[in-house]
């Protein structure tokens, strides 16, 4: 079997703030393969977002990769020099952000910041990067490409800007994209769009894609793969259609519970009771037990990481096995 | 743009207009120049004819009126000491003083935004507590002490620089100037630095707060996530970022040293407005401070103009024509 495209082994980001060790991301470990698609699911803070900038060397201090894995087509990422670093991240390995309000710069015209990309990484003529650039724009369906490039930011929607960063990620036809809640500050139907096109274009050009997301749902319609996460650790992963299906950790069915269906109008919402505890407090042993209604005296100690099935990841002493509702 | 530079010169009128009708009020309520300009020793009729020469012997608003007259036609009245147009006698001193403030401000620039630039890129490091630490001094020790300090370090003790007076003057391009002659580059060196100091800590200080707070902004990390190199992001995306808060600051800076570079300008006998403004008033010479603060008046006007279109220059999202005057 050929070595997936990106593979994280028992990836730890820690944080050193003053009031002690921050274990953003505690234990974390996946793979995709090339044009997979995987969904990386977890609460606020619960160090879905730092995964994927440690995937990209863009953790700043006081935060650091304090242990484990991560590698890119069979190179290892930990400790590169920020050089070999920078020549990865945007052509081989692109993110696109949360907000895209907040991450193109508002002084630059549109243009200037998809050539730059492309400079950044490859000596062609200006020409050739504007031909380049236009035709990114035109993937992703922002028409009439040629003058929106010389626009700026500011006048572009907030799907439109989007799609710009989408286009952006695209330019150098890179073998992972990070997407990290690209939809989140969308319309619902914007959403949907460019969930089509994106899962289109990692289709057609085999590149592997990580999606990090809240919502459980963007993820069962558009992901290969799961991975659950909290507190800052993997706490199921499978198969989407396994995970969603048949959950085996009760955070997975807490999440799944959440999520409003037109089976169980009129009845109230299940709710994972409590908060998610601070990083800084975490109780010891399994992180979920205070929330959990199954957790008893074994999980006070850390559940280790088991394969319930093939493909499957867990860790929970008590696996749930009724199929939800 | 031109609507809004029109726009812009009506209002400038009305302005000017006020202006004219407070300072003429306040000068004439500040004391009686007879008193100085005609000698105690001539008797009645002589007074009396003197004092209707200067125009003296009218109500306040008939000599206002007369005044007004005079501006329209850009008569800005006689000096009562010299006897020659006081227009004239700022135009002999304006450019002395102009280039005092260009060769500040271009130094506060030079030393200001690169001090400011490494202090906000690397807070930490020790030579930025020293430029920190530097501006500190740079905004707290009084000019006139700077300059005495200034004169016997590099005058009196080591004997580099002369200390008083403007030096020759040469022709650059039709423009009578100090930057033309080594003798006048030499005279300028001192004066320009004094009245520096404090623009150039102010500089500092907002640059390195700019820069601070604009390399957390996520169009940060998203330019760097498309592996540009830290100093493309720096002197690019961060830099045109912070250019509208330095611009709005220099521009208010220039037209006060401008107008107000008086202290600098009597340490190092510098022939400027300043000195004359000085002389003016203790002489009560009403005519040249009317005059003089006229000027001042039209200078700011036109630094705010340039100001407001470089707004519009540097950041596309500010149109000329929504801005109110």
């Amino acid at each position: 079997m050929t070595e997936p495209t990106l593979s994280v082994t028992d990836l730890r980001t820690w944080f050193d703030t003053r009031v002690g060790m921050l274990k953003a991301v505690d234990g974390v470990s996946f793979a995709v393969d090339k044009g997979r698609i995987l969904g990386l699911v977890g609460e606020s803070g619960s160090g879905k977002s730092v995964t994927g900038f440690s995937i990209m060397g863009l953790v700043d201090p006081p935060g650091r990769i304090a242990g484990g894995s991560i590698r890119f087509n069979g190179r290892e990422l930990v400790g590169l020099p920020d050089e070999e670093m920078r020549a990865l991240r945007g052509s081989r390995i692109a993110m696109i952000f949360q907000d895209p309000m907040m991450t193109l710069n508002p002084v630059l015209r549109v243009e200037t910041q998809m050539t730059e990309a492309i400079f950044a990484h490859e000596k062609v003529t200006e020409a050739e990067a504007k031909r380049r650039a236009r035709d990114a724009l035109g993937q992703v369906g922002i028409p009439s490409p040629e003058e929106r490039l010389k626009a700026y930011p500011h006048q572009f929607s907030g799907g439109m800007r989007q799609r710009v960063a989408i286009a952006i990620a695209l330019l150098n036809k890179p073998d992972l994209i990070i997407a990290d809640e690209p939809t989140t500050a969308l319309d619902v139907t914007i959403q949907g769009q460019i969930l089509y096109e994106v899962q289109k274009l990692c289709r057609q050009t085999g590149t592997a894609l990580i999606w990090i997301t809240h919502d459980l749902s963007v993820v069962a319609s558009l992901a290969d793969e799961i991975c659950v996460m909290y507190a800052g650790r993997m706490v199921e992963q499978g198969s989407v259609d396994d995970v969603l299906d048949r959950p085996m950790h009760h955070y997975t069915l807490g999440l799944i519970g959440s999520v409003p269906s037109r089976h169980r109008k009129g009845q109230p919402l299940v709710q994972i009771p409590g908060v998610m505890p601070s990083l800084l407090k975490l109780p010891g042993g399994c992180s979920f037990r205070l929330r959990c209604t199954r957790a008893d005296a074994a999980c006070t100690e850390e559940p280790p990481e088991t394969s319930p099935a093939p493909g499957r990841k867990l860790r929970c002493f008590h696996p749930a096995t009724a199929v939800p509702a | 743009m031109t609507v809004f530079i029109l726009r812009r010169l009506m209002q400038s009128f009305v302005v000017l207009f006020i202006m004219s009708l407070l300072v003429f009020v306040g000068v004439y309520a500040i004391g009686d120049p007879v008193e100085i300009f005609i000698s105690p020793e001539a008797d009645q009729i002589e007074r009396e004819r003197a004092i209707a020469a200067l125009g003296l012997d009218k109500p306040l608003w008939a000599q206002y009126v007369y005044f007004l007259q005079g501006a329209l036609s850009g008569d800005l009245g006689r000096s009562f000491r010299f006897s020659i147009p006081a227009l004239e006698l700022i135009m002999q001193r304006l450019p002395a003083t102009l280039e005092l403030t260009v060769a500040a401000m271009i130094l506060s620039l030079a030393i200001g935004l690169p001090a400011g630039i490494y202090a906000g890129f690397r807070p930490e490091s020790r030579l930025s507590k020293v430029i920190m630490a530097g501006s500190i001094f740079g905004f707290s020790l009084p000019s006139f002490w700077v300059g005495l300090m200034l004169i016997l370090v590099f005058a009196v003790e080591l004997g580099w620089l002369p200390s008083t007076g403007r030096g020759e003057v040469g022709t650059i391009l039709g423009v009578t100037t100090s930057f033309a002659t080594v003798s006048g580059i030499q005279h300028l060196i001192l004066p320009a630095l004094n009245l520096s100091f404090f623009n150039m800590a102010l500089i500092t200080r907002l640059t390195r707060a700019g820069v601070r707070e604009n390399m957390l902004m996520d169009y940060v990390k998203y330019a760097r996530a498309k592996g540009l190199g830290m100093r493309r992001v720096m002197f690019v995306h961060v830099f045109k970022n912070i250019l509208i808060p330095i611009v709005t600051v220099v521009g208010i800076q220039m037209g006060q040293v401008l107008a107000f570079a008086v202290v600098t300008e009597q340490i190092f006998a510098w022939p400027g407005m300043g000195k004359l403004i000085i002389d003016s008033i203790s002489n009560l010479d009403r005519p040249v401070i009317v005059a003089y603060l006229l000027v001042v008046v039209i200078m700011f006007i036109v630094i705010n103009l340039v100001v407001d279109v470089l707004y519009s220059v540097l950041d596309p999202r500010v149109r000329l024509q929504d801005m109110k005057g």
